[in-house]
């Protein structure tokens, strides 16, 4: 998280740290375990009259920022949500009321349901193999007339059982088109999947003939690339943050419990070999605070090297994080592996984002390319 | 001095961007490979030293010389952004590297945290001017990572102190005019608190510079013997036996590295020069189309920016108060594994020619030699088992390791015997 808030900044992160305490303290998320929403509405109500789902609005459809920039606030809720491991689709919400906003569709009541909380919605992005590779897609929107036709499969998307609208990212010939769905139209189906976190519940969509009028589709036909680009940056920035709160979250457990555990008659903490391991945890944290905060700022002031330092950021909290995580169960030994200790919750937060908006992998071939189209240029 | 007093920053871009326009050389990155590889002859050597002097003279002329250090020493009093600025400007262009670290920070540091006016007034400008190379007088034969338990002696005679030891791993003292040194004052007191800094210059009669040969054949790294080396004591720097209290802010100023808002490095080069970008690497192997070279290429790219942001994060940090000053050893410990890593990218990217190459192999000529040398980066400037220790005891505030010398007298620590290179 930024060394420098503004007072108005560090009061909109306490009031959301502390809405996510009173609500949905670790025996809560226990609790939903089982829930197949996996969070409450009245829960992401009271989160939404916060700004959780409005930062990323503009101010002309009711929404609006703490600071400059709203994706920098957002951060701030998506690490508290890390820090949480809270409930409640933060990032794919905030994403598809970003682009109805900046396309200016849908209405006032559409983004107005979306910023009250009334309404959630979610991004269907993903495939299924072989097309489940980052910037991979192949759900067809076809047209026909006034109409267009969806035809695909889209997965993991978040919420989508609950959500009431679903942005479909699909394709037209050679480019991209982003449909707006509302829930229960013919032809769409919902499958739930497993997954590794508690709360966060996730569907295979498949869309079988879905015929809806041309006025579903937000921007252009075939010519979507730039919106969903920008959508991607803003779901990777809100993913690093939140990891970056479950990695610090598991990482003062971690450091609590080295102080507290004794063994041979000496606490953890005095072991130099736990103490440069910590040191490692401590260097690879502050790493990724560092270059989550300057991927966030750099999308969010439209920077142009806003998609080489999100694509390190992704890539490096990624994999560093599973480090830092691992290492932390590590070192609380077999209660680590175990479901009534707390340390789960932030490993699965971290393993889930980083598995999300492309893989560590994907974003090491990525800056690749970024690197060498700039040497084409150069 | 405050930024209120001084320039604008648009301003001072401005005047620093056209100075560098109009007197810099660019240069290739890949040029500039830093003190680590043996490729150039000592003329060469000698008459880069020379050009570094000469465009030091050059920046301070301009009023780009010492962007943090007070006016009164021939600085310009101005921000950290202001140095921030001029990093960003001289991106591309040639800049004096060695006369940063160690002579900008630690050492004018170390001077202008503990000099007495007259030692700062004699030194920092001259300093500036490029007048003055100046390297650190620390480490030991005895022990690098033991600082505090130097053996260098230094014997008070009047108003004279007489000095006997040897010193070790300073980058060029072959060609520097001054050391920073920390000598025993005390042997009758635990190791902190018998010791005492001292300024002096290294082309003197009884200290004898000796180059030392590392693995790759490179002689930059010295050795110095001191043998009643005689040293006024208007250039003792702190008090009399308080070494340590310098010493420490000294090891601060030393993790800062390029961090140090004291020190001037072009933007997106760490200290030394820049290391080849790694997809130079992966096409002079021909292998920048395979998927597995890319990936190690995207993770080169992955470190370097994050030990840039990291680094930043710390210094504003420091700077803030938001992070304890002992943060600095977080980016040490980050760039010198990161260095290490990039080390071994570029050799597993060189294949075969990590084994033997020729004049034709371009970028991946060294890369094996390179590997050879790869523990570098987490040794020099203290180790990384060090700052973990700094790491973990003095920002998480764990228990310090037990230490058997804490509080005996230093001339009955048991030692083991001196080694030689």
């Amino acid at each position: 998280m930024l060394l420098a808030l503004s007072s108005d900044q560090e009061l909109f992160s306490e009031t959301t740290a502390k809405l996510l305490e009173e609500l949905v303290p670790v025996g809560e998320l226990r609790r939903l375990r089982d829930d197949p929403v996996g969070f409450d509405r009245d829960y992401w109500r009271r989160g939404a009259e916060l700004g959780w789902s409005s930062l990323l609005v503009g101010e002309e459809h009711g929404g609006g920022s703490i600071g400059d920039f709203g994706l920098v606030d957002l951060a701030l809720v998506a690490y508290e949500f890390g820090r949480h491991a809270a409930p409640g689709p933060l990032a794919v919400t905030n994403v598809v009321a970003a682009t109805l906003s900046e396309a200016g569709h849908g209405g006032d009541e559409v983004i107005g349901a979306l910023l009250s909380g009334a309404s959630v919605a979610t991004w269907c992005l993903g495939e299924p193999p072989p097309d489940d590779r980052l910037g991979s897609i192949a759900l067809g929107v076809r047209v026909e007339g006034d109409d267009v036709v969806l035809n695909g499969v889209k997965r993991p998307v978040e919420s989508a059982a609950v959500a009431d609208l679903l942005l479909v990212t699909g394709r037209t010939g050679p480019g991209l088109t982003q449909v707006l769905v509302p829930a229960g139209t013919a032809g769409v189906s919902v499958a739930p999947m497993d997954s590794v976190d508690m709360t966060r519940r996730f569907s295979v969509v498949t869309f079988d003939e879905v015929r809806l009028p041309g006025a579903a589709v937000i921007g252009s036909t075939g010519s979507a690339d730039d919106q969903v680009a920008r959508q991607l940056e803003r779901a990777v920035a809100i993913a690093c943050a939140e990891s970056v709160g479950a990695m610090q979250a598991a990482f003062d457990m971690t450091v609590e419990w080295a102080f507290d555990r004794y063994s041979f008659g000496r606490p953890l903490a005095s072991y130099q070999e736990l103490k440069h391991r910590f040191a490692d945890m401590k260097t690879w944290l502050e790493a990724s605070h560092a270059i989550s905060d300057a991927a966030t700022g750099a999308v969010a002031s439209g920077a142009p090297d806003a998609g080489e330092l999100l694509s390190t950021a992704k890539a490096f909290i990624g994999d560093y994080g599973s480090e830092l995580l691992q290492d932390c169960v590590q070192i609380h030994g077999g209660i680590g592996v175990t479901f009534e200790h707390d340390i789960h919750l932030y490993l699965r937060r971290h393993t889930l984002d980083r598995a999300l908006f492309g893989t560590p992998a994907d974003h090491r071939q990525r800056l690749t390319d970024i690197v060498e189209s700039r040497d084409r240029v150069a | 001095m405050t930024a209120a007093d001084g320039e604008d920053l648009e301003t001072f871009r401005a005047r620093a961007r056209a100075f560098v326009r109009h007197n810099l050389r660019p240069v290739d990155p890949a040029q500039s490979i830093g003190p680590l590889r043996n490729e150039r002859t000592d003329e060469e050597e000698l008459a880069a030293v020379a050009r570094d002097r000469e465009v030091q003279r050059m920046l301070f002329d301009a009023g780009l010389a010492g962007v943090c250090f007070p006016r009164r020493y021939g600085g310009q009093g101005l921000t950290p952004e202001h140095q921030r600025a001029l990093n960003q400007e001289l991106a591309g262009y040639e800049y004096p590297a060695r006369i940063q670290a160690p002579t900008l920070s630690p050492c004018a540091a170390v001077l202008l945290d503990f000099g007495t006016e007259e030692q700062k007034l004699r030194h920092l400008p001259a300093i500036l001017k490029g007048e003055e190379i100046w390297m650190q007088f620390l480490s030991e034969p005895s022990g690098g990572s033991d600082v505090a338990a130097a053996l260098t002696s230094a014997v008070r005679d009047g108003e004279e102190w007489v000095l006997n030891g040897s010193k070790i791993w300073t980058t060029g003292a072959w060609w520097s005019d001054w050391g920073l040194c920390l000598a025993r004052t005390n042997w009758d007191v635990p190791k902190h608190r018998g010791l005492t800094v001292f300024v002096l210059p290294i082309r003197q009669a009884g200290l004898d510079v000796h180059r030392i040969e590392m693995l790759n054949g490179s002689k930059e790294f010295c050795q110095e013997f001191l043998t009643d080396v005689r040293v006024p004591d208007s250039d003792r720097v702190g008090d009399v036996d308080d070494g340590w209290t310098v010493g420490t802010r000294w090891m601060f100023h030393e993790r800062m590295l390029t961090n140090s808002p004291l020190v001037t490095v072009p933007a997106g080069m760490t200290h030394g020069g820049g290391s080849t970008p790694m997809e130079e690497v992966a096409r002079d192997a021909g292998r920048l189309a395979d998927p597995y070279v890319r990936d190690l290429v995207g993770e080169a790219h992955m470190l370097e920016i994050v030990d840039r942001h990291l680094r930043r994060r710390i210094g504003e940090g420091i700077a803030t108060g938001t992070l304890p000053d002992q943060s600095a050893a977080i980016g040490r410990l980050f760039s010198g594994v990161a260095s290490a890593r990039a080390r071994t990218i570029a050799f597993e990217i060189a294949g075969a020619a990590g084994a033997a190459w020729t004049d034709e192999d371009g970028d991946l000529a060294f890369c094996g030699s390179d590997f050879l040398m790869r523990q570098v980066s987490m040794i020099g400037g203290g180790t990384t088992e060090m700052a973990r220790n700094v790491i973990s005891e003095r920002v998480l505030g764990m228990p310090r390791e037990r230490s058997l010398d804490r509080d005996l007298a230093f001339r009955d620590v048991p030692r083991g015997a001196p080694t030689r290179p």
